[in-house]
């Protein structure tokens, strides 16, 4: 909930948590579900997937390294995937 | 009778309710701690488990359980007379689902938030469980097909509420884009989509819609019903925060707009009920009052689906255990408030008592129409507004509360299908198409077999809705009442509404059983035919029913030579 101070912030915060609240964790879930989408797009090639975008994808790796073993926890891999990284 | 005097009544009873029973319950039986780590502080992950506060958790319980149903329920039920639905009302709110929502949410905080169907497994048995997935699967599918019939009879009678009503859509879609997409505050995306959903309205009056009869060779009605449930499929396919977000938060507003304005209109105009408190009159067609009463009237006295909603989201969330009587009873509370204002305008928005048995003629009509019809009447005298326009608010406002239940419960109904998909290895019903379609087809059949072929006048599906939420509510309280002879407290608070709902959920299932047969027998093919899914789930009710009652038998015993071997 935003800081509130006056009646009417109060009211706005009130407003914004009920329409927030019922749906926070639906909403996280489909955000973490895209962005699972989008890690594999970026390791595809790594992990000897073609993928015509890794060029572009390429510089992103380092900048998602850190969820890395997050993410392949949450695909089922108890290890890293990845010869040249083991997180695990 | 005055009805300005009967909401007096009827709101303080409850009130009475609220500070005095739920205090003892809290103090008692459940006996909340203030100091208990509440799972949204013990497992808090900013995401599912966030301490919040309890007024906007009471809004969430409040606005989840209060819809069309409590509107509904006990718009059909006074063709018994006004006294038994609110008599049943006021009783089944204070001792019934006070006791209900409030245990559900208590009974989950206590096991680190676990939703009452996994606790079923838990505390009765995993048999219990399975149980409880069914019943639930058979509510959605019985609440869409109900809900579908309803809002097609509204726009039939209706016209003007078309055009408001699908403008909803727009503007809830809208909102959602503003604050995710546009990030704009939310106070005036709010402010600005009210306006505009009242402003529609009189477009609504300026430009009626009805759709053509015999289009396609179907019925204005049948045409209404295919509609709604391909855009209810559409609907559950989009991202929640598009639609069902921001169109869940327009219903919380319109609750309360329209609780101020229906209260302060039946105060303001004191209109005269000219239904009679017990009616000596009731058409042929109608079933007995024992046991029907007591599934007619579901939400707004006890119903099940506030024990999903109690222990699914709101206990994640409870800052503190003693938060759990403010949003769980006070919640359920604001339900009964809303059936009692329908029974007011569904019995004393009427000109005289031979208006009032013309629209009673027979069993299954009234409902939302004798509510619409009988509201408009009291708001347009009370507020000074036309009756028409009257007409169509009340009409939008039942029509979006509605609409967003099948909004969500188709949805819910995919998640399940997806779920049997994957556990019982069928590929194709993970996807996600596929598992819409079946379920909107499901949802079809009921509403058809409910509604006949020109889809009208199917309130028949209403009782078999109220009978499986009722059982589903027997499970909750069976959960809660295990949970308090474990702990060594008096159960009969949780017990003795459990054995009374479940045995009128089990015999209600029996009348309908007898009725649907001769109905379907007397209708011959293929109107009869279409009978035939009601009579097929009703038999699965009343199996379901007595397999409830057997677990609850066996769950007791369980406990108490438990117990005495405990004490030996």
């Amino acid at each position: 909930m935003t800081d509130a101070s006056g009646p009417l912030d109060r009211f706005k915060a009130l407003l914004e948590e009920f329409y927030v609240a019922p749906y926070r964790g639906a909403l996280a879930r489909a955000q973490r579900d895209e962005d699972d989408l989008f890690m594999l797009f970026v390791f595809a090639e790594l992990m000897g997937v073609p993928n015509p975008a890794a060029y572009y994808t390429l510089e992103l790796q380092p900048l998602l390294l850190e969820r890395f073993h997050e993410w392949h926890r949450r695909q089922g891999l108890e290890h890293s995937p990845l010869d040249g990284f083991r997180c695990c | 009778m005055n009805a300005a005097l009967l909401a007096v009544v009827g709101l303080s009873m409850i009130a009475i309710g609220y500070r005095f029973y739920s205090k003892f319950l809290a103090e008692k039986i459940y006996q909340l701690d203030p100091d208990f780590e509440t799972p949204a502080h013990a497992q808090r992950d900013d995401i599912d488990y966030v301490p919040t506060n309890r007024v906007v958790l009471w809004g969430h319980h409040f606005t989840a359980v209060a819809g069309a149903a409590p509107i509904i329920g006990p718009g059909i039920a006074v063709i018994w007379g006004w006294l038994p639905a609110f008599i049943w009302v006021v009783l089944g709110t204070m001792f019934f689902a006070g006791v209900h929502d409030f245990g559900a949410v208590w009974a989950s905080v206590r096991s680190k938030a676990r939703s009452v169907g996994a606790l079923t497994g838990d505390v009765v048995t995993p048999r219990a469980r399975t149980l409880f997935m069914i019943v639930v699967f058979f509510l959605l599918m019985m609440v869409n097909a109900v809900f579908g019939v309803a809002i097609a009879d509204a726009f039939q009678e209706t016209p003007s509420s078309v055009i408001p009503a699908w403008t909803a859509i727009v503007v809830a879609v809208a909102i959602g884009v503003l604050i995710y997409r546009m990030h704009v505050p939310i106070l005036w995306p709010t402010i600005v989509g009210t306006v505009i959903l009242y402003a529609v309205i009189f477009l609504g009056d300026a430009v009626p819609i009805s759709l053509t009869d015999g289009l396609f060779g179907l019925a204005p009605g049948a045409q209404w019903i295919i509609i709604l449930f391909v855009y209810a499929g559409i609907a559950s396919l989009l991202p929640v925060w598009l639609l069902l977000q921001p169109r869940d938060y327009i219903n919380g507003i319109q609750l309360f707009i329209g609780l101020g304005l229906l209260y302060g209109a039946v105060l303001i105009a004191n209109p005269t009920i000219v239904a009679p408190a017990i009616n000596a009159n009731v058409p042929a067609s109608a079933p007995p009052i024992f046991p029907l009463l007591f599934v007619t009237i579901a939400c707004g006295a006890i119903s099940g689906f506030h024990g999903l909603v109690g222990s699914g989201t709101t206990s994640k969330q409870l800052n503190k255990e003693t938060d759990a009587r403010f949003v769980g009873y006070l919640g359920s509370s604001g339900e009964g408030a809303l059936a009692l204002v329908a029974i007011i305008a569904a019995t004393a928005g009427f000109a005289s008592l031979t208006e009032w048995e013309a629209m009673y003629s027979e069993f299954g009509n009234g409902g939302l129409a004798a509510f619409v019809q009988g509201g408009a009447v009291i708001v347009s005298s009370g507020v000074g507004i036309s009756q028409g326009f009257a007409t169509t608010l009340l009409t939008v406002m039942a029509v979006l509360f509605a609409g967003t239940t099948m909004d969500a419960g188709v949805r819910l109904q995919r998640y399940i299908i997806q779920e049997w998909g994957s556990i019982y290895s069928i590929p194709i019903l993970q996807n996600g198409y596929i598992a819409t379609a079946a379920a909107v087809s499901a949802c079809l059949l009921l509403a058809f077999g409910a509604g006949g072929p020109s889809g009208e006048g199917g309130m028949l599906i209403w009782p078999l809705f109220g009978t499986t939420n009722q059982l589903l509510a027997g499970l909750t309280l069976l959960v809660i009442s295990v949970m308090l002879v474990k702990l060594g407290r008096p159960a009969r608070y949780t017990l003795t509404p459990m054995i009374f709902i479940t045995t009128m959920a089990l015999a209600a299932a029996l009348v309908q059983l007898r009725t649907l047969f001769l109905q379907g027998r007397d209708a011959g093919w293929p109107a009869g035919g279409l009978l035939y899914p009601l009579l097929l789930i009703d038999l699965v009710i009343v199996v379901l029913a007595i397999f409830v009652m057997l677990e609850a038998g066996s769950a007791f015993m369980r406990e108490r030579r438990s117990a005495a071997t405990a004490s030996t």
